[in-house]
């Protein structure tokens, strides 16, 4: 069974059930309206079934990858699936991300229901085809076409300043693209192949890697987001509907990161290793300098935004490293980043929701209105700390050790961005959430309801679990990282 | 060879003017016949097509006829186009209280001379499926004669059209008088082993007339004015077919006629290739109306088709014609969108009649979304392909550096701004007033084509490529 491509056209069939009720029933009909947040609930529940049977099923002893599918298509072109210990967690992290992001959207979103919903089922499909995708075009195409439901869902359903955002979004990440897309082009021309495998076996001269290197750099970069070209993130995150924000910091940003691994460290071991510094000084950069931004913000989500960028600094960090250590730390970053940001930009989407503005100042003493809703959003802000017991610990601190045998000064400057990030963190909980009300305007606010303890719940336990509990995903990630090390290693003579 | 091989060699062509001149007496004497002179020209226009994709290959009259592999390809493509443009000219003039014959019938003869073009052995068949096509689309352009700015358009593309007429018969009599023949291969041999500098200033004379049919920059002026004045369906037809007749045309001449002085064009072209794709990129930027939008997209995407073709290499040919025809069906469904959107009977060009379109056409907003990301280049549409066809093609022939390619590409990421902002009108804004019923042929063809663009375009490359490939290796390139 193809499972790879199932998983991957899963969220395509509700997307085809929506059409036709669509196309039957009346577009603004309630009836149709409540049809549609189900199928497209069930779909991702479906999907999210089929990724974790692909988790049961992968095997983590083996280095290579799994399930892989191979169909010729025209030319030289191949339409290639698989994965490995360290695309089946994105996978499954993707899948695991949607069913909230539609039930986050059950009532916020009112208008062009049917749409939204069908961006964000393409949106799934294809970036769990970003992630399966062992054919470098074949990962591009996905990889871009991304862009499209993303511009749609800040365009359509964001905030006051949306199309600036969502342009800024599309021409910076295009711009990225097509570097990487020349890239590309120049790679096949030399190997003759466009096969992901095969390319990490192609030796590119030194000179060359350099080249194609900061290309895949500009894209990756810009995804990640590193700073200096972090600058579109606020701006989308702060405009994109509470369900967009989530998607966007929870998976978007980890196919940079994703990238990084996948391409830069085993096609171009040299130039990585040449660009070391360079991403290393960036990554103290962004999080440092990003986490004392993030302290003087207004607003709630452009603070996480930017708390993000901060996060993301480790993770690149942590991959160009070179260790194991460094690896299992960034991979394990990601995952963390994208279940606690993803849960921290739905905590803001609670109060939006209800007050409809995302202004800190607006906010304080939520705790003796909505208990419920302190103690959840405490505990997201602790794992966004990095509090040991939660996941965000045990990347920040792997990263850092991982780097610390490399570059001992970069380890040292990171571990300031801890305290940076308990320092904007926690003042951010304790304006909003702590104190005794002040603004009128919330006195009849009211506790987290039954579908949103219910979204909450998975992000809660998840973050726990992982924990206090890594090992399961250490287990999974082992096998290839160990193998993506050892290549790199061995190709750098170190 | 024989007269009468030589006559079945030229099959699609004779059917095609046997055929026109046939609609054209049928027409004369049954004026009422108008939809049956169309539906003719359409037949004959398959028949044509069916000639061209059957019949046999070789070489006829002295050298001046070449029906091959590449030939075929490209008149079968062109044959389609120009009978999409029939039914979906015939009735948008028929709205517009023009309800005539001739129509079909200067397609037809335009299809004639383009498919002259495409098997052209010789300057002088060049020359004359040059004149014959271009004299077809000046009156095409002109038809809507009680419109000033049809008339306009008719009037500046007949001019710049003699003009760049004159570039090609000068080019073609420098070649003639230096290398001492009219016949592309024995052009060839004259050239072989280095080209003296009057048949060297012949063929940049050449270039700059063919460059002025593809609207290559610089000699692209004609084509924004051109594209706004005429009616919507004859730009759905003369931004396609036409495009694609020059362009096979181009590469015949220049691997055919010129393999030898591959070293000199191909730098001219890489030129015209980034100028093109430049000047596209940014003076799209600026534009309201959505048909000159499209001209200097139009430009754009000339000059990918060229940088392909400066590779000269059989691959580099191949990644044309695939950019040429992926590109054709882009436009002609752009302008079947344009055609079908009326409101209140008056025609919607800008970007401001589109606001909100998607509320009420939600079809022909998503096929015109399709066509411009596809225009665009963005994966997984067509015109990504296109452009990743070229641009592997140039980078592996060695005659774009990377620098040069990352130019080429920056150019679509500027380019990137207009067809968002259009998505961005149709999608974003606030509805501007109800559209009437789009009719149904502009409807067909539109979705048609945007289907295409995705998701048939991932089968029909299965087949599209070997196609164009086969007829790549039919110019000799290496």
């Amino acid at each position: 069974m193809p499972i790879l491509s199932l998983i991957t056209y899963a969220p395509l069939i509700g997307v085809a059930a929506i059409l036709a009720l669509r196309f039957f029933g009346k577009a603004e009909d309630p009836g149709t309206i409540r049809a549609s947040k189900w199928i497209a609930l069930v779909t991702t529940l479906a999907t999210l079934a089929l990724s974790v049977l692909l988790v049961v099923q992968f095997n983590p002893n083996e280095t290579g990858f799994q399930f892989v599918e191979e169909v010729p298509w025209f030319g030289d072109f191949n339409y290639r699936m698989g994965v490995d210990g360290i695309s089946v967690l994105f996978v499954l992290l993707t899948a695991f991300l949607m069913p909230l992001c539609i039930a986050a959207s059950w009532e916020s979103i009112t208008k062009r229901v049917l749409e939204y919903l069908i961006a964000f089922l393409i949106l799934e499909s294809l970036v769990i085809g970003v992630f399966c995708a062992l054919d470098i075009i074949l990962f591009y195409i996905f990889f871009e076409f991304g862009l499209i439901p993303m511009f749609l869902i800040i365009g359509i359903w964001g905030g006051q300043r949306r199309v600036y955002a969502a342009f800024k979004f599309f021409l910076y990440t295009l711009l990225g693209s097509v570097l990487m897309l020349a890239a590309i082009l120049t790679m096949i021309g030399i190997s003759h192949t466009s096969s992901i495998p095969e390319l990490m076996h192609y030796h590119f001269s030194a000179g060359l890697q350099t080249w194609l290197w900061l290309a895949f750099f500009a894209s990756f970069a810009v995804k990640m987001p590193m700073w200096p070209v972090h600058t579109w993130l606020p701006d989308a995150h702060v405009e994109a509907p509470t369900a967009g924000s989530v998607i966007l910091a929870g998976i978007l940003l980890k196919l940079g990161g994703y990238g990084f691994m996948r391409f830069s460290l085993p096609m171009f071991p040299q130039a990585s290793q040449l660009f070391t510094p360079l991403v290393f000084a960036l990554s103290v950069i962004a999080i440092v300098y990003t986490s004392l931004v993030a302290f003087r913000q207004v607003d709630i989500k452009k603070l996480i935004a930017y708390s993000s960028v901060a996060h993301m600094g480790f993770v690149t960090m942590g991959i160009f490293s070179g260790t194991a250590t460094g690896e299992q730390g960034a991979l394990f970053q990601m995952l963390s980043h994208g279940v606690i940001s993803g849960a921290l930009f739905l905590c803001v989407g609670v109060v939006y929701d209800r007050m409809h503005t995302r202004e800190i100042a607006f906010y304080g003493g939520l705790v003796n209105r909505m208990p419920w809703y302190a103690a959840t959003f405490m505990l997201f802000t602790m794992g966004n700390v990095g509090l040991p017991g939660t996941s965000g610990f045990v990347g920040e601190i792997l990263t850092m050790t991982g780097t610390y045998h490399i570059s001992t000064w970069t380890a040292l400057v990171a571990a300031t961005g801890v305290i940076f990030s308990a320092m904007y963190a926690l003042t951010l909980y304790r304006r909003v959430v702590f104190g005794t009300i002040t603004n009128p305007k919330l006195e009849g606010i009211t506790d987290l309801d039954w579908r949103e303890v219910a979204i909450f719940a998975p992000l809660i336990a998840s973050t726990l679990v992982l924990g206090v509990q890594p090992g399961a995903i250490f287990n999974l990630t082992q096998a290839s990282v160990d193998h993506l090390v050892a290549a790199y290693q061995a190709a750098i003579g170190g | 060879m024989g007269f009468s091989a030589d006559l079945g060699l030229a099959a699609p062509e004779l059917v095609l003017a046997i055929g026109a001149m046939a609609l054209l007496i049928l027409g004369a004497f049954l004026p009422k016949a108008s939809q049956v002179v169309g539906w003719g020209g359409v037949l004959v226009l398959a028949a044509a097509a069916f000639e061209a994709a059957t019949g046999p290959f070789g070489k006829a009259f002295a050298g001046g006829l070449i029906a091959d592999q590449a030939s075929a390809f490209a008149q079968v493509a062109i044959f389609a186009s120009s009978a999409v443009t029939i039914p979906l000219g015939q009735n948008w003039f028929k709205r517009q209280g023009v309800d005539n014959f001739e129509f079909p019938v200067l397609v037809v003869l335009a299809a004639l001379g383009m498919g002259m073009m495409v098997s052209a052995g010789d300057l002088i068949s060049l020359y004359v499926g040059v004149e014959l096509h271009s004299l077809a689309l000046y009156v095409l352009a002109a038809m809507h004669r009680d419109n000033a700015k049809a008339s306009e358009a008719g009037l500046k593309y007949f001019v710049l059209g003699a003009l760049s007429s004159g570039l090609l018969l000068y080019g073609a009599s420098l070649v003639y008088g230096f290398a001492g023949s009219t016949v592309f291969s024995d052009i060839a041999l004259a050239v072989h082993g280095g080209a003296s500098t009057g048949v060297l200033f012949g063929l940049v004379f050449l270039i700059c007339g063919l460059g002025f049919k593809v609207s290559a920059a610089p000699f692209h002026m004609w084509t924004p004015d051109v594209y706004e004045g005429a009616p919507t369906p004859v730009v759905a037809f003369f931004a396609a077919a036409p495009k694609l007749a020059a362009m096979v045309l181009f590469a015949r001449l220049l691997a055919q006629g010129f393999g030898g002085a591959i070293a000199q064009w191909q730098q001219v072209l890489v030129a015209l290739g980034l100028i093109s794709v430049g000047v596209g990129a940014f003076a799209g930027l600026a534009q309201k109306n959505l048909k000159r939008l499209w001209a200097y997209s139009s430009i754009a995407n000339v000059g990918y088709a060229i940088i392909g073709l400066s590779s000269g290499s059989a691959e580099g040919v191949r990644s044309m014609l695939l950019f040429m025809v992926l590109y054709m069906i882009d436009v002609t469904g752009f302008f079947a969108c344009l055609t079908a959107l009326t409101r209140k009977g008056r025609a919607m060009e800008t970007f401001d009649d589109m606001a909100g379109l998607f509320k009420e056409q939600p079809g022909i907003a998503l096929a015109m979304t399709a066509f411009s990301l596809s225009a665009l280049g963005l994966p997984p549409f067509s015109g990504f392909w296109a452009k990743v066809f070229v641009f592997k093609a140039a980078l592996e022939a060695g005659v774009l550096d990377e620098v040069a390619a990352v130019v080429g590409l920056i150019g679509s990421v500027v380019a990137a701004f207009y067809y968002l902002r259009l998505i961005k009108v149709m999608w974003f804004d606030t509805a501007s007033g109800p559209t009437d019923a789009p009719p149904i042929e502009a409807r067909v063809i539109a979705m048609a084509g945007a289907l295409f663009t995705i998701p048939v375009v991932w089968i029909a490359l299965k087949w599209l490529y070997p196609a164009a490939d086969a007829a790549a290796r039919a110019f000799g390139l290496a």
